[in-house]
């Protein structure tokens, strides 16, 4: 085997090599000096002190967020609200977009700002329940569910991500569109896809999120949308 | 009676708030230890920690149990302070100034009782520090925090950032890489 590099030695200090890697490090004299060194390096990284909480910290907690919790939790998280907002959404993006369209149109009593905001907020929207459904997908365990709510949810997504996606691209928001693509491609391919109780199916849909970290992007592009939103 | 987390957590799911009570009391202090180290700012942590409780109660449902109730509610507040240290990654960017918790928390960077050699030695570290947090992306601090501090599995990280295990790895180096170099100046953590 041929030497560790520095990914494997600094890795190797935190246990997170094979263990081909740990018997070279063992046996390997050079390997192992550089290792030492990592080794000592990181044992000396400053200490991060965190505040002192004391043993009545826990009850505190449940005080406070006793007041903020509704009778019973929620048993599914596919239900109204996630489907609902689909249509309000897909109306205030049409309208607002035909606007974008025409941007020298002028309507009274609304700014350009306003008109922004709708549709960053709309597009946020839009992301968030997008992650909700790739996240459920990601974790969806073959034959125990139908996915029946995740492609009816997918249809009724991919309406308005086409929607958006044209927005943004008239809007000249380049990163944005080609995300809306990629996320695109994925709600199409869930919602005409099988049933998903075969095992091969649902890993080829989870590769395929999982691909260009999709629901990574889909989360900072919609933390990002809230918030630009949110400033308006 | 002393439940169990998971025997609490069906419980909480059946509705019963006394139960989700004790998981609260159970795992607060550990919730915010972490939300601290990521965000480093003490008002933020404990805005987490509402946040996370408040998200793992609304998700009761998805707990299966596969997983300690503890894990799972551990990357519910890694990705709540993930998603915050976003927001302001953000802000900062428009902003274009350093943020005050980030001095803050290189304020703290020392030992709470330092002797006065490892004081002038902080006080070295923590300007050294400085540029080189301000370099590292939010994938490579989350996941050197989550790794080094928190003693999280690279498989686990790559989880709470939804990314593969290998760019969790290159994120974990590539941090150690970078604050290796800014205090390489501090001879026991040099290159």
């Amino acid at each position: 085997m041929t030497h560790l590099d520095e990914e494997q030695l600094t890795l190797a200090y935190y246990g997170e090599v094979d263990a081909e890697c740990m018997r070279h490090l063992e046996e390997c004299g050079e390997c192992r000096l550089r290792h030492e060194r990592i080794k000592t390096a990181l044992d000396n990284f400053p200490d991060f002190p965190v505040p002192e909480r004391n043993d009545a910290y826990g009850r505190e907690v449940w005080n406070r967020l006793l007041p903020q919790l509704a009778a019973k939790p929620r048993r599914s998280w596919l239900n109204w609200w996630t489907m609902t907002p689909v249509l309000a959404s897909l109306i205030a993006i049409a309208f607002f977009a035909g606007m974008l369209a025409q941007r020298n149109r002028q309507i009274p009593g609304i700014s350009a700002e306003a008109r922004e905001r709708v549709l960053l907020m709309a597009m946020s929207d839009h992301l968030e329940r997008s992650e909700i459904l790739l996240v459920e997908l990601a974790h969806a365990v073959p034959g125990e569910n139908e996915l029946k709510m995740e492609r009816a949810l997918a249809r009724s997504l991919v309406t308005e991500n086409r929607l958006l996606r044209e927005t943004a691209r008239s809007a000249g928001d380049e990163p944005r569109a080609a995300l809306l693509d990629d996320l695109e491609r994925v709600l199409v391919a869930v919602a005409n896809g099988p049933a998903g109780e075969n095992p091969a199916d649902l890993d080829a849909l989870k590769a395929r999120i999982q691909s260009n970290d999709l629901l990574f992007k889909v989360r900072v592009m919609s933390a990002n949308t809230l918030q630009e939103g949110r400033k308006l | 009676m002393e439940w169990t987390d998971s025997a609490a957590a069906e419980q909480a799911r059946q509705g019963d708030q006394r139960a989700f009570g004790v998981l609260v009391e159970r795992h607060s202090r550990s919730v915010f230890r972490l939300a601290f180290r990521m965000t480093q700012n003490e008002q933020d942590a404990e805005d987490l920690v509402q946040e996370t409780f408040l998200k793992a109660y609304k998700q009761l449902h998805r707990f299966d149990g596969r997983s300690a109730f503890g894990t799972w509610l551990y990357r519910i507040a890694a990705n709540c302070s993930l998603d915050l240290i976003r927001a302001r990654k953000n802000r900062r960017e428009r902003q274009t100034t350093l943020t005050s918790e980030t001095t803050d928390w290189l304020d703290r960077v020392a030992a709470p009782d330092p002797s006065p050699e490892r004081l002038a030695r902080s006080g070295q570290v923590a300007s050294l520090l400085k540029p080189a947090l301000a370099q590292l992306t939010e994938l490579e601090r989350t996941a050197f925090v989550l790794r080094h501090y928190e003693g999280r599995g690279i498989e686990e990280i790559a989880g709470v950032l939804g990314v593969q295990t290998n760019a969790a790895k290159h994120s974990v180096f590539r941090a150690v890489q970078k604050l290796r170099r800014a205090l390489e100046p501090v001879a026991q953590v040099a290159p």
